[in-house]
């Protein structure tokens, strides 16, 4: 109907001008929603505080700048500091692997069972699932400051709290790439009357190892600071050695335990970008 | 030699390196494995996991285990004056009942029968006590002689539960029931189910009502308390409970889900256009770049606790100081990763957007934007999720919020009940937050 088109485009174009105003309005309202909410938020959040953001802001490099004056004063010394606090990083790190490597071998058990495409009961996966979701939503400190009251102060309910939040992490991961996994291999064994267990040895653990162990080490770096952080309530380690020297000003300890730290959490980043570009490498080498 | 030889032969010539694999690659999945055991074998060591047994703290878990799931009502009274009983809650000097429960019957001589549930009856008299318990039949008495010292009457043999010491004796038959005797006091625990005064505190008016009654005081036409209404009333005593602390907990609540909101909110506002400055197909200048991007490093690297240390220096303790922190960090770590992922764009985009004659910020805006917006959102809402987990931890750091009245539950060593209690507001808050971060990731990315 040739008549009919031009104000047929026409309403078309209305409609469409319209919208376009709409949604100018609509992203004008929620940008200014949020900053109304921001400023409030600001605003209620520094009344809250014990000091006022006015106040702080000139004091903000105070104390980075004290410290950092005070290891100057501390001279050659200073390298005898990250000697001597060099074995509580390591206990860190200690703490970090073991809590990785128990929350792995967890994660892989129970990211089986939590599979849909490896376990035909729902009800069971399903309940796997919420199981993983309730261990991922602990707070590690939470669970390691009942464990410590009830262990003693040592580095072993830490280790714990750290291994049972990290079965839940990894083991959610875990789970999805078993889904994603190609289940033709399986099926071929299952054709060769394959059990259970030797279909996944066989059949899903070879595509989805590579994924587990990136994964895998991408939670160590986390653990890493995890384990420094429960330091603090008491389960030894670097952060225990932090929260005393940072109570007191000792500067220079500080900024040692700063330079341990982070030079940690930049070596383990630099480490595992690379093993993981490894492994996922051979891992699509494998799949093409 | 069949066909089917000379195929296999073939094959295995074909596939030697898988069918004999070389010493070299057989031996070094081996080796990976043999340091990784001997590795664990010296953290075995070094955690002592051989003394672990030795050092866990039956008594204190069961404390823990018992009262975060039952409270205790201590009855006390001393051998000089029996008939003055001291009936209360968990021993506290401030939740002393004024009349004396239906379970403790005092006679007119100043005795009493205190009712121990299921688990027996005791006989309280002069200088003398009879524990009449469901197990073993037969009575135990004791008695005070006129010097001070105790004296088993009957009941022997004594059942294991039932510990003698030169001044104490201590009768324990189950975990809800237990009795202590000195030279010159009584004191007996009975054990109750439940939360108690979860509703209402215990100097409520309202201190025990039941459900029912509840319903039936809001909709009494006689005020309590003629300046508001039975129901604002209900919700007033409810919100003010001494015990368990609800304001606090909740106020303390919303400040650590503000914090972890307000902080993921400044981070994806500060990072976005960070991100774009930082990425090279937007920016020309490679100094800015470069400056950018070893800031994001130093955000970063520096860990969301540190900062929060320093911010706590700086502000004081409180919300403030740990929306900082989270907001900083995660400043540095959506900032690297959103300035990859501009630089990863897809070009043919930025060039449609080019040809039509937009200029450079119409380019980045219908060019970039649509591209990485599902990346940015998802990110967004993980790190909304993990933030929540984050500012629990440096809430108790001393940033504030719900951390901190945990830490103060905890501290306190005694209030087992409140601590449970926070562990679970935490718990279904994480989850809450979990499932609407990957909800509205469903929604907003189809």
């Amino acid at each position: 109907m040739p008549v009919a088109t031009p104000a047929h485009l026409a309403r078309i174009e209305t409609e469409l001008h319209r919208q376009s105003r709409l949604r100018t309005i609509y992203s004008a309202l929620g940008i200014g929603v949020l900053i109304v909410f921001m400023v409030f938020g600001f605003n209620s959040a520094d009344e809250a505080n014990a000091g006022s953001f006015s106040d702080g802001i000139t004091r903000l490099f105070d104390f980075p700048a004290e410290i950092i004056r005070l290891s100057f004063e501390a001279g050659w010394s200073w390298f005898g500091l990250l000697w001597h606090y060099f074995p509580f990083l390591l206990e860190t790190i200690h703490m970090a692997m073991l809590a990785t490597f128990i929350g792995f071998v967890g994660a892989v058990v129970i990211s089986l069972l939590a599979s849909s495409n490896l376990i035909t009961n729902k009800l069971f996966v399903s309940t796997m699932r919420r199981l993983m979701d309730f261990m991922r939503a602990f707070p590690e400190l939470v669970l390691a400051m009942v464990l410590l009251f009830l262990m003693g102060k040592s580095a072993v309910p830490a280790l714990i709290a750290v291994a049972f939040h990290t079965i839940g992490a990894l083991g959610k991961l875990f789970s999805e790439a078993n889904e994603n996994a190609d289940m033709r291999p399986v099926e071929g064994l299952k054709a060769t009357g394959a059990g259970w267990l030797q279909q996944i040895r066989f059949g899903i653990i070879p595509q989805v190892l590579p994924n587990y162990l990136s994964y895998g080490l991408l939670r160590l770096e986390i653990n890493v600071r995890a384990s420094t952080i429960l330091g603090f309530v008491g389960a030894g380690g670097i952060g225990e050695q932090l929260t005393a020297n940072i109570q007191w000003t000792y500067g220079a300890d500080v900024t040692a335990i700063f330079v341990l730290l982070i030079s940690t959490i930049i070596a383990l980043d630099y480490i595992s970008r690379w093993v993981r570009g490894r492994l996922i490498g051979t891992g699509s080498m494998v799949g093409a | 030699m069949t066909p089917h030889n000379g195929r296999s032969e073939q094959l295995s010539q074909q596939y030697a390196a898988v069918i004999h694999p070389s010493w070299r690659s057989r031996l070094a999945p081996l080796t990976i494995v043999a340091i990784g055991f001997l590795y664990l074998v010296y953290l075995f060591f070094y955690f002592d996991f051989a003394n672990i047994g030795d050092r866990w703290r039956t008594d204190r878990a069961q404390i823990f285990a018992l009262d975060s799931y039952a409270y205790k009502v201590h009855v006390e009274t001393k051998w000089r004056d029996i008939s003055k009983l001291k009936v209360a809650l968990e021993g506290s000097r401030w939740e002393t009942y004024k009349t004396l429960p239906s379970w403790i019957d005092q006679q007119a001589d100043g005795s009493s029968i205190i009712d121990m549930g299921d688990f027996g009856v005791i006989n309280l008299t002069k200088d003398r006590i009879e524990m009449n318990w469901a197990e073993p039949a037969k009575p135990i008495i004791i008695e005070r002689n006129t010097d001070g010292t105790l004296k088993v009457l009957e009941g022997r043999p004594l059942p294991s539960w039932m510990r003698i010491s030169k001044s104490k004796i201590d009768i324990r038959p189950d975990l809800f029931a237990r009795v202590q005797i000195t030279g010159n006091k009584v004191l007996i625990h009975r054990f109750f189910y439940g939360w108690e005064y979860f509703w209402f505190d215990f100097d409520s008016p309202l201190a025990g009502y039941s459900f029912g009654q509840t319903i039936d005081f809001i909709f009494d036409e006689q005020r309590q308390d003629p300046a508001r209404s039975n129901l604002d009333f209900v919700g007033h005593e409810i919100w003010t409970n001494s015990l368990w602390l609800h304001k606090d907990v909740y106020v303390a609540l919303m400040q650590t889900i503000f914090m972890a909101v307000m902080g993921t909110v400044m981070a994806a506002v500060l990072g976005l256009p960070l991100a774009f400055m930082a990425a090279y197909n937007v920016t020309p200048f490679a100094s800015v770049r470069f400056g950018l991007r070893r800031l994001f490093d130093a955000l970063r690297g520096i860990d969301m606790l540190i900062w929060s240390l320093i911010f706590i220096r700086a502000f004081g303790m409180g919300p403030f100081s740990g929306l900082l922190a989270i907001g900083v960090t995660d400043t540095g770590t959506l900032g690297k990763l959103m300035s990859e992922a501009i630089e990863n764009t897809d070009k043919k985009q930025i060039e449609g957007v080019q040809s039509t004659g937009a200029d450079k910020m119409q380019q980045h805006r219908f060019g970039i934007l649509p591209q990485i917006l599902p990346l940015f959102i998802s990110q967004t809402l993980y790190y909304l999720e993990s933030n929540t987990r984050g500012a629990v931890i440096i809430g108790a750091m001393g940033a504030g919020g719900i951390g901190l009245q945990f830490l103060g539950a905890l501290r306190t060593g005694t209030d087992w009940e409140n601590v449970a209690y926070i562990s679970i507001v935490v718990l279904i808050t994480v989850m809450l937050m979990d499932m609407l971060s990957s909800r509205l990731r469903r929604a907003l990315i189809k």
